[in-house]
């Protein structure tokens, strides 16, 4: 077997230049390398101006998801040889704009992800004296949803958010799900007044790329169904009962 | 917060979704026995009187009703989507959810009237 191999790497100035387009670059080709190291080889080694982000290489921080032969993957985790003899290609995430080379804007799934409300929401005055005891089924009920590292592989690989920017998105509403289902959380209603809209849940049909995409093992297409279901009942409830909070 | 607009497609939804169900469990025994089974001789053909027979009992009506219209709504709800989003319809929204579900609901209509009349 060859002991190099071709990465094809979509370059982007936004001050030269008005299209991407592709770059190749002769790596090793190691048997221990995963793309993100190919990527480090080249900045290092050949072209110090390509723009990419990694942190942790271990796929806990989320920041190295790039699109690997047309699918979204962290490439901290991508075993290089798994594409030999090659070429492969590396873009950057497909559905966000493109600051530089490989990297990309995230503002907007921040703003997304802050709308959510993802935190513990309590309408009392909780002030715990010490842990709030959960039960493991309790724990159950929310751990794979709480797994999510923001990666937005699942923005990268979902269809709908690539039609509707507006779509709240796969990783957010199923963080919202993740309190929600949180038996500490009482902050259900704030979050269904944002996720019933028809850019929450509603954007989603299903497709369920989001959940194959996933590193982490999350199924943010089941939460969203989850949530459809809660949804329809809120809706029809309200229909029944027109709103006197009570 | 509670004044953001909420959707009103947990209605086609619910359609949709119980109509997934019959979709799945019921037509496929309807179409195995009477589009498959009966005519290739794989089962004892019960025949037209003993089916219609059975079209006497308002039960059974009823069954059909149910079953035809949850799966038009079914049917409708996935077209509306596969032509907004896998050819990029979504602009024609309005008239895709009308073309669609008006559909579902002359398919109703039509079965309610043709269940009225069998006799």
């Amino acid at each position: 077997m060859a002991d190099t191999i071709i990465l094809e790497v979509e370059r982007f100035h936004p001050e030269r230049d008005t299209e991407p387009s592709y770059q190749s670059f002769e790596v090793p080709l190691r048997a221990d390398w995963m793309v993100l190291d190919a990527l480090n080889f080249i900045k290092d080694q050949l072209d110090g101006s390509l723009a990419f982000r990694w942190s942790c290489r271990m796929g806990i921080c989320g920041s190295c998801g790039m699109t690997i032969n047309g699918v979204p993957k962290l490439t901290c985790e991508t075993l290089l040889m798994d594409f030999a003899p090659g070429p492969v290609r590396v873009g950057p995430l497909d559905h966000f704009p493109v600051v530089k080379d490989l990297v990309v804007e995230m503002d907007d799934f921040m703003a997304k992800l802050q709308k959510v409300r993802p935190w513990i929401v309590r309408k009392d005055d909780f002030k715990p004296q010490r842990e709030f005891i959960q039960t493991p089924a309790q724990l159950e009920a929310f751990h794979q949803f709480s797994l999510c590292i923001n990666c937005t592989l699942c923005y990268a690989a979902c269809p709908v958010s690539g039609l509707d920017s507006n779509f709240i998105g796969p990783a957010a509403i199923a963080l919202a799900h993740r309190y929600n289902l949180d038996s500490r959380d009482q902050g259900q209603e704030d979050r269904l007044d944002i996720i019933s809209q028809h850019e929450g849940i509603w954007d989603c049909t299903v497709v369920g790329e989001c959940s194959t995409v996933c590193p982490k093992g999350v199924d943010p297409s089941l939460a969203i169904q989850q949530y459809k279901l809660t949804a329809t009942k809120e809706w029809f409830k309200s229909f029944l009962l027109p709103r006197g909070k009570n | 917060m509670s004044s953001a607009k909420r959707s009103n497609e947990p209605i086609v939804w619910f359609l949709f979704g119980v109509g997934g169900f019959f979709a799945a469990y019921f037509l496929p025994i309807h179409i195995m026995l009477y589009g498959l089974a009966f005519p290739l001789g794989l089962a004892p053909d019960p025949g037209y009187d003993k089916t219609y027979a059975l079209l006497q009992n308002p039960l059974t009506r009823l069954y059909l009703f149910v079953l035809i219209m949850f799966c038009f709504f079914h049917a409708a709800h996935r077209m509306r989507l596969t032509l907004s989003d896998i050819l990029n319809m979504r602009h024609l929204n309005t008239i895709l959810a009308f073309v669609c579900y008006g559909g579902a609901i002359v398919g109703t209509v039509a079965a309610i009237w043709m269940l009225a009349v069998v006799h």
